[in-house]
């Protein structure tokens, strides 16, 4: 038989002046089960807690409620003291009698019949509880990052800072990502290379920190503190540790017709490259589909002239099998293919380009060595037109619903450098709005316009088309009412961008959740920003929504604080209220598998006794309670009824109802 | 001759742990009033509440039963509120169907910041249900008032 406590607490007057707590506690001694009930001015106090204590032991409680204030203020604090006098926590519930019932209502008759129904609910709910114990999980004291560019270089090196191995997965032969093509930065215009460039050397130069470039993860199992990953090493053909990176295979290789990726496929490179000067590692890679030896088995230039011997033409993909605490998700993004967005022009000429690719144009290590030359004639131009949104801020469906965020501040940007460098220049821009948010963002933008002279057009542009080799830009000027035509030398387009198409493969690996635009879901958008809802998994840079480097910088930063959070504890405890599976009713039919946000639920082949001595095996449903979260959403759609949440039993939310309705 | 008792409905309200619960809370600190017949039980996610506790209510002699969860897309459990939302759509078209009017059921979006909204849904809910008056359908006559 259950003993049950019932506390009502005062709080002072916020309780007592439309409660009758009194009544209350003289009531609700003649339920059933309860064998004790009392009323203190301030149960959250010292002497309020003592009050409970005492009377735990005193009268054996086995079961506690409480009416005070809400749950989410104060339940932590009872069960903390419910525990110390030795109660299990988990049978100790709180009705709330403040927030739901005396601040709200007037009437004090009205208010204290609330009250009674209320705390005789949870009367009905506590009569259920059942003991739970927290579980406990051990944390392998290592993490994974996924994208070498600036924002899994930043975590990394973090992370290892606080002493922990990191392991960066670059699907790139060389980490730096996006951040390493870029020409200047803003706000501040110094160069991306220059800061970007020491953190991959400090990356390469950590004890802690494993660069596991040209890799691909490939499966990934387990859950928070014990993930165990599979990572695919490609093939690059060139042996790693032997490589010296002097560039002599690049000087040799007779083909050189493969498009310059990081150059944005504006110049060729060799079959055997090496990305770009500053790569970490410093080591070649061999292009399969260029390379001569490896599509018709004659050349073997490159094997020749390596003095290291590093070539191996007979390299195959290897698989490598990791343990890891906790995962990193910094994939980045790409600009998205603006083909379908004809009125520009994009496909047909030459000259309209996109700003990563005028990026490459003005960076001294680019395919111009930085003299900006237009890609069709390599002359100077003399007018350069802007376009902002190109695919942003696009509901049409041909381009993303939502603001890219970067290219205000970057086509600003370019205007100003374009302008410092070539001052008889002419620079328009046309844009919809500028949007400067950020720490020294709009007086950078206003240098633009007001010491740089740019031309900024409000107003979308319509069409740009080639006339007499001029391309004639056709749009509205929104501020003075008129169609204006530009005739330029050379159109940028700020494409929109997107995330990394890797990240949907990588987000079903992790079972994290993606938004409608493929950015990986946040746990909470405004409260918990860089974690995933699936935990241990936390998110960084543009895979999560777009954003410039230093707010980048400082998510990676923030995911390092969450990582090190996890891995510095020997023993994870884990929720006693998640989900859990009667395996006498469960078929296995998978559906609770399917709702789970989480991927909490795997299936076992599990031994029944079937009478008579005989046994069979079935499929059932397993909850790793280190997994689950406790929503219970597959509680509800189990059509058995197998899946029950602890906590919140479908009989003690049954029994709630009950109590509730009982005139 | 029989008192005629002034109709006051009983509302059971269901509200998820991080949103609707915490809107509730935040009402009651703004002091922000609805009638006393709401009373909620806390569950972590809308997705939680199963259809069976929904007929159990009206079964015991609820007059209205409402699901309060975290706005579309912003689920502490992700997807949580969207499995509410289609298994709600189609309980209380059956429901509808069994005689238990659409307006007696009812799914609410109110965020953790939405205690004004929280009042204002209560407020409306209540008084729709006592325009519709006591619910007869499926109710247990052994739980009605003598």
């Amino acid at each position: 038989m259950q003993r049950i406590g019932v506390f009502i607490c005062w709080c002072g007057s916020n309780i007592a002046a439309t409660v009758d707590v009194k009544r209350v506690a003289e009531a609700i001694k003649a339920e059933p089960g309860v064998v004790y009930s009392a009323d203190y001015q301030y149960m959250c106090s010292e002497n309020g807690q003592q009050l409970l204590k005492n009377a735990i032991k005193e009268h054996n409680l086995t079961g506690v409620v409480i009416g005070s204030c809400s749950p989410r203020m104060h339940e932590a604090t009872f069960r903390r003291a419910a525990a110390e006098a030795g109660l299990n926590p988990y049978m100790l519930e709180v009705a709330n009698i403040r927030e739901q019932c005396s601040w709200i209502h007037k009437d004090m008759d009205e208010a204290t019949e609330k009250a009674l129904i209320l705390i005789r609910t949870a009367i009905a709910k506590v009569r259920l509880n059942t003991p739970l114990q927290e579980g406990e999980s051990p944390v392998t004291k290592r993490a994974l990052v996924i994208g070498g560019g600036i924002a899994g270089i930043q975590a990394a090196l973090d992370i290892a800072e606080a002493g922990f191995e990191v392991d960066i997965v670059e699907k790139n032969a060389t980490i730096g990502g996006r951040m390493a093509q870029l020409d200047k930065t803003f706000p501040t215009l110094d160069c991306s290379a220059c800061i970007l460039t020491p953190k991959m050397v400090d990356c390469a130069q950590s004890d802690k920190i494993d660069i596991l470039s040209y890799s691909e993860v490939e499966e990934v199992k387990g859950f928070v503190g014990n993930f165990k990953v599979k990572i695919r090493k490609k093939a690059r053909y060139v042996d790693e540790k032997k490589c010296t990176g002097c560039k002599v295979c690049m000087e040799k290789c007779p083909s050189k017709k493969g498009l310059n990726e990081f150059n944005m496929n504006l110049n060729n490179r060799t079959a055997i490259y090496i990305p770009f000067a500053q790569a970490i590692p410093n080591v070649a890679v061999i292009d399969p589909e260029q390379c001569i030896k490896l599509k018709t088995g004659k050349c073997g230039i490159c094997q020749k002239f390596c003095g290291a011997g590093a070539i191996n033409y007979e390299m195959k993909d290897e698989f490598v099998d990791r343990e890891y605490g906790a995962i990193v998700v910094a994939t980045g993004f790409r600009p998205i293919n603006i083909d379908a967005f004809n009125e520009y022009g994009y496909s047909d000429n030459a000259d309209v380009i996109t700003s990563l690719e005028l990026e490459r144009l003005m960076n001294a290590a680019g395919p111009t060595n930085g003299v900006l030359l237009r890609p069709s004639d390599k002359t100077h131009p003399k007018v350069i037109t802007f376009i902002q949104c190109v695919g942003s801020r696009d509901v049409s469906g041909c381009g993303k619903p939502y603001c890219s965020k970067v290219c205000c501040m970057y086509t600003a940007k370019h205007a100003m450098l374009i302008r410092e460098k070539y001052p008889d220049t002419e620079v328009h821009v046309f844009y919809i709005d500028v949007r400067t948010p950020g720490k020294n963002y709009d007086e950078f933008y206003r240098r633009a316009v007001e010491q740089y002279g740019v031309d900024y057009i409000k107003g979308m542009v319509g069409k740009v088309y080639n006339e007499n080799g001029k391309l004639m830009v056709q749009g509205s000027n929104l501020i003075d009412n008129e169609q204006v035509i530009i005739p330029s030398d050379l159109v940028v387009l700020a494409t929109a961008i997107e995330p990394e198409p890797s990240v949907r493969k990588i987000a079903t690996l992790l079972t994290a959740s993606i938004d409608t635009n493929n950015f990986m879901n946040e746990s909470h958008p405004k409260l918990r920003p860089v974690e995933s809802p699936t935990a241990g998994v936390y998110l960084a840079g543009m895979c999560q929504g777009p954003k410039d480097i230093p707010e980048t910088v400082s998510q990676a930063s923030a995911c390092a604080a969450k990582v090190i959070g996890l891995l510095v504890k020997d023993k994870l405890k884990t929720n006693p209220c998640v989900a859990h599976c009667n395996e006498m009713m469960c078929n296995g039919c998978s559906q609770c598998a399917n709702v789970c946000a989480y991927g909490a639920i795997t299936y076992v082949d599990k031994e029944f006794r079937i009478g008579g001595g005989k046994t069979e095996v079935r499929r059932v449903a397993s909850v790793n309670p280190a997994v689950c979260q406790g929503c219970g959403a597959c509680t509800v759609t189990c059509p058995s009824g197998a899946m029950d949440l602890s906590g919140f039993s479908s009989k003690q939310i049954m029994s709630e109802v009950e109590a509730i309705c009982k005139r | 001759m029989q008192e005629i008792k002034e109709f006051v409905p009983n509302i059971v309200a269901f509200c998820c742990n991080w949103c609707s619960y915490a809107g509730a809370d935040l009402a009651g600190s703004g002091r922000l009033s609805y009638p006393a017949n709401v009373k909620i039980i806390r569950v972590p996610c809308s997705c939680r509440v199963n259809p069976m506790f929904i007929l159990k209510a009206f079964q015991r002699g609820a007059d209205g039963v409402i699901l309060c969860g975290c706005h579309p897309g912003d689920c502490h459990y992700v997807t949580g509120n969207y499995y509410t939302r289609r298994r709600m759509a189609m309980l209380f078209d059956f429901l509808n169907y069994m005689g238990i009017e659409k307006e007696r059921t009812r799914v609410e979006w109110v965020s953790a910041a939405e205690g004004a909204r929280f009042s204002q849904v209560m407020n409306d809910f209540v008084k729709k249900i006592t325009e519709l008056g006591e619910n007869r359908r499926i109710t247990d006559l052994r739980v009605k008032e003598k």
